[in-house]
């Protein structure tokens, strides 16, 4: 009976272990089964032609998974039997955990269902798995990481509340209407926001750089959750580039529909990113490398390579890279500046960059620091030594589309606030750039509906008409413990306990650290 | 005698997490409290689904079923991905002695022809039913509003595949990796009429839109039925045919839908136990969809262990019904 002899090869034996297993309806309709598929436009003729962009079967996937697992949380176990945050560089690090725990740990678990969701929903079953395992791994990620933070929320104030503040404070809408946005797209241009631009093209400048600045601040907890996390992001990102690759192959005509998610999700990006600029060039006591330097590795020549490759599907750099490339000098000035004077209303604490920092910073912006940003923070400290550390009471405007304050500047002029506004439909809209202005004007009945946090305090929806109020009844934020400067903070004062420093008097003690 | 290591004593400053200590207390937490709990956006979002503008993310009406609380399910293996992944670990470690085992000793291919066409005809052919469950319970694991829910559905999902490749295994050691007895398997669903019921059934759960009726539908109803048939009573059938070293290749899915059930059925009763209106929902779907399954099992009861048997594992599941107080003393008798 046997007419195939042939024993199959690895891909064909793979491809039997998983998109053989579907097959053509005939009960039901197949656009009832997958009803999602058609409506962004693009152009499937042969879900056959897709790549499986890595060949995992679930037993190899549980082994391996497993044994990552078990080290993983041997170290999790080992950190905090020993309290492995005495060891790290300075207290003042862990607001960066705090950052990313409220900022990224909760798009893990968005992730997670996203991926689950076009897991089920292509019709081609080659990149549902696909989908499916980035969604386990997803689910995986946001947990090793609430793991590694456990024993940080023990000893460190502004972790303790993360999910319920990520749907609240007003900083967090930022990544949290990025995730939404693209969970709210179709599933090919979700893939494309999440799987291509945020995992291919900027995890470098995302997730690496938290996980270095664990490495280079000794927190062993966090560095080993981003060593054990490395090859599911590998996966991750040979799956974007597939993603890709295949819609452009598909179709000529999804280059055009493919070419403007790329300009979408590379600008929403870039601006999600500016958390993390600030994050590297401030919050870091040891500092990894600075943003300009990552921005200029991580896209300009990374990124540049790419799209140099995607060249001949017809694909050109995203729109606004320029800006983004100028922006490289400034965003984290920019955006460090806007949460110190906001830090009444954060869950983690800022501080003045020292005299040692300062320099550094002079020395890695030659052009710009000095310049625009030091008088600035020399300004503050005088205001500071004096007792009258600033704190701004009006409320920003915020971006329509990105939701950071509209604190960014001109392309070329540094000094101009760049401020844009739409008028649609009678209501007059702002933002912070052409980009997201752009983003606006494609899909105006999307972005009406940002919740806005400024808005939503003053239309009354925040349990409260004055910042203290909303910031401790609505957010969660224990006031006087969360939020304010690093300085004389509960943080900073166990932290010098911690190091056997004399109980905290004057406000050198967190530079005198660094 | 003990030795004592002096360590540097740290008072912790909270517990836990907020959300947790809102929860259970102020107290230390288990790695799956602290993963499964809360960690579901439930307010402020930004934009409407484009491909659902009647619902919002994450929105608690995309099933019937009402609950004050979702977390009021909760999974009582405690699995979280790394419990999840470690106990798989040690199931596919068996599983995989099985399999070399039955390799190295010739044990399916040694077998008559005619038994090596009865596996391919009636059992391999339900790795494609796994992929009907695997997307199934993905959908679910999307759509579902709490992360001891989600989760416990994506595990479920990926389990559906695993057992979806075991299943094709058998196929491969009977054709010594070719995939011509996984063509001719998947044939059989295609065109056997006794698998037609069946594959019908699979389709139409494809297009159930509510998450909770997917989940009874899929996990309680069709595995609670063909599990306890196919690999409890057909198994023993294959066993009288001369083919019972198949048992070793399918001694994980027996395993699982033991486990499976724990996790089910504490669902069921929970959300149950929620109010009326949901005893009612669940009963509709229950009296909806379960003779929908019986009948699709027919064909491949009376292709081998006869209707008698298909009988049994209806009362048996009927008593688990009547356990999770699902079916009214009259109809179960």
């Amino acid at each position: 009976m046997a007419t195939k002899n042939k024993k199959l090869s690895l891909k064909d034996k793979y491809q039997y272990l998983t998109r053989d297993m579907a097959w053509e309806p005939s009960y039901q309709k197949k656009e009832d089964i997958f009803p999602y598929e058609r409506f962004e436009g693009i152009k499937i003729t042969d879900w056959d032609k897709w790549e499986d962009p890595f060949r995992l079967t679930m037993d190899a996937y549980w082994k391996y998974q497993a044994e990552k697992e078990k080290k993983l949380y041997a170290i999790f176990d080992a950190f905090a039997q020993n309290n492995g945050h005495q060891n790290i560089s300075d207290a003042r690090y862990v607001n960066a955990l705090k950052l990313f725990l409220t900022g990224v740990s909760p798009l893990e678990y968005g992730a997670f269902q996203g991926y689950a969701k076009v897991g089920r929903h292509f019709s081609g079953a080659g990149a549902r798995v696909a989908c499916q395992m980035q969604s386990i791994d997803e689910l995986r990620h946001v947990q090793t990481q609430l793991h590694a933070m456990s024993h940080y929320n023990k000893h460190f104030n502004g972790l303790h509340d993360f999910a319920h503040m990520h749907d609240r404070v007003w900083f967090l809408s930022v990544p949290k209407s990025f995730f939404d946005d693209a969970r709210s797209a179709g599933p090919f241009e979700f893939l494309t926001a999440i799987s291509f631009s945020f995992e291919y093209v900027l995890t470098n400048l995302l997730f690496v750089p938290f996980m270095s600045g664990a490495a280079y601040n000794g927190d062993m907890a966090t560095v080993t959750f981003g060593f054990s996390a490395q090859s599911d992001e590998a996966r991750h990102m040979t799956l974007g580039l597939e993603v890709i690759k295949f819609m452009l192959e598909q179709h000529e005509d999804n280059v055009p529909i493919v070419q403007h998610w790329i300009d979408k999700w590379f600008w929403r990006g870039y601006r999600l990113l500016s958390l993390v600029s600030m994050m590297m060039d401030y919050m870091l006591p040891n500092k990894v490398m600075s943003w300009k330097d990552a921005w200029e590795v991580y896209y300009e020549q990374n990124g540049g390579a790419l799209f140099k490759d995607l060249e001949r599907y017809g694909i050109r750099p995203p729109k606004y890279q320029d800006v983004a490339n100028d922006g490289k000098n400034h965003i984290s000035h920019q955006l460090w500046s806007t949460f110190y004077q906001y830090s009444h209303a954060t869950n983690f604490h800022t501080w003045l960059p020292s005299a040692a920092e300062m320099d550094w910073l002079s020395e890695q912006y030659p052009d710009t620091f000095d310049k625009y940003y030091r008088p600035r923070f020399e300004h503050w400290q005088k205001m500071q030594d004096k007792g009258e550390r600033f704190y701004n009471n009006t409320l920003p405007q915020l971006c329509q589309v990105c939701q950071v304050p509209t604190l960014f500047t001109e392309h070329g002029d540094p000094t101009q606030l760049s401020l844009r506004t739409l008028e649609h439909e009678g209501e007059r809209y702002h933002f912070c750039s052409d980009g997201c202005c752009d983003i606006f004007k494609y899909e105006p009945e999307k972005y009406i509906q940002s919740w806005l946090p400024v808005h939503q305090i003053y239309q009354g929806n925040c349990e409260g008409a004055d910042v203290e109020t909303v910031v401790s009844k609505y957010y969660h934020i224990n006031i006087g413990q969360d939020n304010f400067d690093y300085v004389g903070s509960p943080d900073h004062q166990r932290w010098q306990a911690i190091k056997g420093n004399r109980p905290l008097g004057g406000d050198d003690d967190s530079r005198d650290a660094a | 005698m003990s030795i004592e290591i002096k360590t540097n004593s740290v008072e912790p400053i909270r517990h836990t997490y907020s959300n947790i200590k809102r929860r259970f207390g102020d107290k230390p937490a288990s790695r799956y409290q602290e993963a499964s709990f809360d960690i579901e956006a439930t307010t402020n979002f930004h934009y409407r689904p484009l491909w659902d503008a009647e619902h919002g993310l994450n929105d608690p009406t995309r099933t019937a079923i009402r609950m004050a609380d979702w977390y009021a399910v909760s999974d009582p293996r405690q699995f979280f991905y790394g419990a999840y992944v470690q106990n798989r670990a040690k199931m596919q470690e068996a599983a995989e002695h099985s399999f070399s085992f039955c390799d190295k000793r010739n044990l399916l291919t040694r077998m008559p022809e005619a038994l090596q066409e009865t596996l391919l005809r009636l059992l391999v052919p339900l790795r494609h039913m796994e992929l009907g469950a695997n997307m199934n319970n993905s959908s679910i694991a999307g759509d579902a509003v709490a992360g001891t829910v989600t989760q416990m559905h994506i595990y479920q999902a990926m389990d559906r595949l695993g057992m979806g490749q075991y299943l094709s295994r058998i196929a491969l050691l009977i054709d010594g990796s070719t995939g011509e007895a996984l063509d001719r398997s998947k044939t059989y669903w295609m065109e056997d009429v006794l698998w037609q019921p069946l594959r019908k059934l699979v389709e139409d759960s494809l297009v159930v839109k509510d998450w909770f009726e997917l989940t009874v539908l899929q996990n309680l109803l069709i595995d609670g039925l063909l599990y306890p048939l196919m690999y409890h009573k057909f198994d023993q059938w294959l066993a009288e045919q001369g083919a019972e070293d198949v048992s070793m290749l399918t001694e994980f899915m027996r395993d699982w839908h033991a486990e499976s059930c724990r996790w089910v059925d504490a669902m069921l009763k929970t959300v149950r136990a929620e109010s009326d209106a949901n005893a009612e929902q669940l009963q509709r779907w229950i009296a909806h969809w379960q003779p929908r399954v019986i009948a699709a099992l027919q064909p491949l009861a009376n292709a081998s262990v006869g209707v008698a048997a298909l009988d049994e594992v209806v009362g048996q599941f009927d008593q688990r019904l009547k356990k999770l107080g699902l079916v009214a003393e009259e109809v179960a008798a």
